[in-house]
């Protein structure tokens, strides 16, 4: 018997407990690791560790012709890949100085505001899971699936989606997506309506979110937050808006700002910003409806060295051939130069940071994620809180593992 | 007034004058770079002026130029000026040896984590960081990996067999 079991020096005085909160923990909804010192309930210092799911997307676009990165922005904040990829092809485009025609730009809004409600309604419900309601997430998953079915006639893919292609998207919108997209516009207003009613002056959730994981505009803007969550505590910064891209110039749309920055701002700016997509939605396609004539069937820019042509003509005609042979080979010299790019994504400023030195792959790709740049103010934000509260602060800071890796 | 690049460029040069190179606009983002020992001092100048107000850091990263003998790193700063809508970019470089750079993190809480992932991928030491280690790669890694003399594997390499992965 000579295995006594050694505590580690002051460990018998030690009045405070140490837990460890993930990396996989059913609560944290990813892969997280916070090891949490606790006073009874009370949280007294956390810790946190990332990068369980780090996958060098940036050591692997040095390798990557332009097309192929796109599928690697997917995986960033895949609740809504839409916005990653249209951002990752307007930077791009930027960089090649390839303009799209209006019709493109409407669409993309589409896609992209359909996207950022996708993402807005899983954190949402999830904030409301979180609290104790399960069932506002049902009522709202049913919607998100009528996006993703509109995503399928796109693109063919659900999540990740690679949709669009540099210039435009890869086809035209069909009937059958119009169609999703008239249902969606009719129903799911009545359905986020029904949600609101579930939580936004509910008595329980707004006692347990309300002062919930606070922070001011001051310490938001110091440690870099964007977008809803900086928008919560009063600033209103929007990319959509401060640097228009994709002719969000052409809508009227107003930012919603909260004061406190705590759980319950956070879900009212969310909400409020999906009524908000759900107007932009509305106006895009008006205007798409207004093209008439060979117009209306615009979905690409015409820049045959970077657009893959129809298949037929590829078998059929020379040129075709030689540009499909060239885009799909990779063999499209960049210019050389630096661009940043950024749109505005679910969680906040998505930036692409894209060095070019000439050659038929970036020299450097970087990507602010917003997640990232975010997630290292959660000691700050849950310091002093209930363990509870730190649970439902990091749902509704909304981290995505994917984006926060990278 | 509206603050322009070449407003910003001229009260720069007025308070730092050659500490400031290489000046050009690449896609209408004004981009210079600052020799490295100054790079606190232009940042806190950036935000404290009452004119400039950069006070956003939105991006901060490294990357890799080997043919620079002497500098072969250079550190990227996005900033952003969110009252009149103004972005820049500064850079500074620095030997790939010694890879010192004063850190930002005094200026900007978020500069913590940012500038913990450019020690992580290209092992640039900021001088000043309160808690410099690996953020996303595993603390034992005992390398850069995101530097060019690591190259990724060549995708039609032959001389490897190994069935279970296919190759």
């Amino acid at each position: 018997m000579s295995d006594h079991i050694t505590l580690a020096e002051g460990n018998l005085e030690k009045t405070t407990t140490t837990l460890n909160l993930g990396p996989t923990h059913p609560a944290t909804h990813g892969v997280f690791q916070n090891i949490i010192e606790l006073d009874g309930e009370k949280i007294l210092k956390a810790t946190s560790t990332v990068g369980y799911i780090h996958r060098a997307f940036e050591k692997i676009s040095e390798r990557r012709n332009l097309y192929q990165i796109t599928t690697l922005t997917d995986r960033l904040n895949y609740c809504s890949s839409p916005i990653n990829n249209m951002g990752w092809h307007m930077t791009c485009e930027k960089l090649l100085g390839v303009k799209t025609p209006k019709r493109v730009d409407y669409l993309r809004v589409i896609i992209m505001e359909l996207a950022r409600i996708s993402d807005h309604l899983i954190c949402n419900s999830i904030v409301g899971v979180d609290s104790g309601a399960y069932s506002g997430f049902l009522y709202l998953m049913q919607y998100r699936e009528m996006i993703y079915e509109i995503y399928e006639e796109v693109c063919g893919a659900r999540i990740t989606t690679n949709i669009g292609r540099i210039g435009g998207f890869e086809r035209n919108f069909n009937n059958k997506c119009f169609e999703i997209l008239d249902k969606f516009l009719v129903e799911y207003p009545k359905q986020l309506k029904e949600f609101e009613r579930l939580f936004v002056r509910n008595r329980i959730f707004m006692e347990r979110t309300i002062g919930c994981g606070p922070i001011s505009a001051e310490r938001a803007l110091n440690y870099g937050f964007t977008g809803p969550n900086l928008r919560a505590a009063g600033v209103d910064y929007d990319v959509r808006v401060h640097t228009p891209y994709s002719s969000y110039e052409d809508f009227d749309f107003t930012i919603p700002v909260g004061s406190t920055g705590d759980c319950y701002d956070r879900f009212l700016v969310r909400q409020e910003e999906m009524w908000q997509s759900i107007s932009i939605i509305r106006q895009a396609y008006q205007k798409v409806k207004e093209f008439k004539g060979a117009d209306a069937e615009v979905y690409h820019a015409d820049v045959p060295e970077y657009y893959l042509p129809p298949k037929e003509d590829v078998y059929t005609k020379m040129e075709a051939l030689i540009y499909h042979f060239k885009i799909i080979m990779g063999e499209i010299d960049m210019p050389v130069g630096e661009v940043y790019h950024s749109v505005e994504g679910a969680n906040g400023e998505l930036g692409f940071y894209l060095v070019s030195d000439g050659s038929r792959s970036p020299y450097r790709v970087h990507f602010r994620r917003p997640c990232f740049i975010y997630y290292q103010a959660y000691p700050e934000l849950i310091k002093g809180g209930m363990l509870s509260d730190a649970i439902i602060t990091m749902s509704s800071l909304n981290l995505i593992a994917g984006e926060l890796d990278a | 007034m509206q603050l322009t690049n070449e407003r910003i460029r001229e009260r720069l040069n007025e308070k730092f004058g050659d500490v400031l190179s290489e000046w050009g606009d690449p896609y209408g983002m004004l981009t210079f770079t600052a020799q490295k020992d100054f790079n606190l001092k232009v940042l806190q100048f950036l935000f404290d002026d009452e004119e400039l107000r950069f006070r956003f850091l939105t991006d901060l990263q490294a990357v890799h130029y080997p043919k620079r003998v002497g500098e072969e790193l250079a550190v990227v700063y996005h900033l952003h000026n969110h009252i009149d809508n103004v972005r820049i970019r500064m850079k500074v470089y620095t030997p790939v040896e010694k890879p010192d750079v004063f850190s930002a993190t005094a200026l900007y809480a978020g500069a913590n984590w940012m500038e913990r992932e450019t020690y992580d991928f290209y092992g640039v030491n900021f001088v000043g960081h309160p808690n410099l280690i690996r953020v996303l790669n595993v603390e034992e890694m005992d390398y850069f990996p995101m530097r060019k003399e690591f190259p990724l594997e060549d995708q039609t390499r032959v001389d490897k067999d190994d069935e279970m992965f296919g190759r």
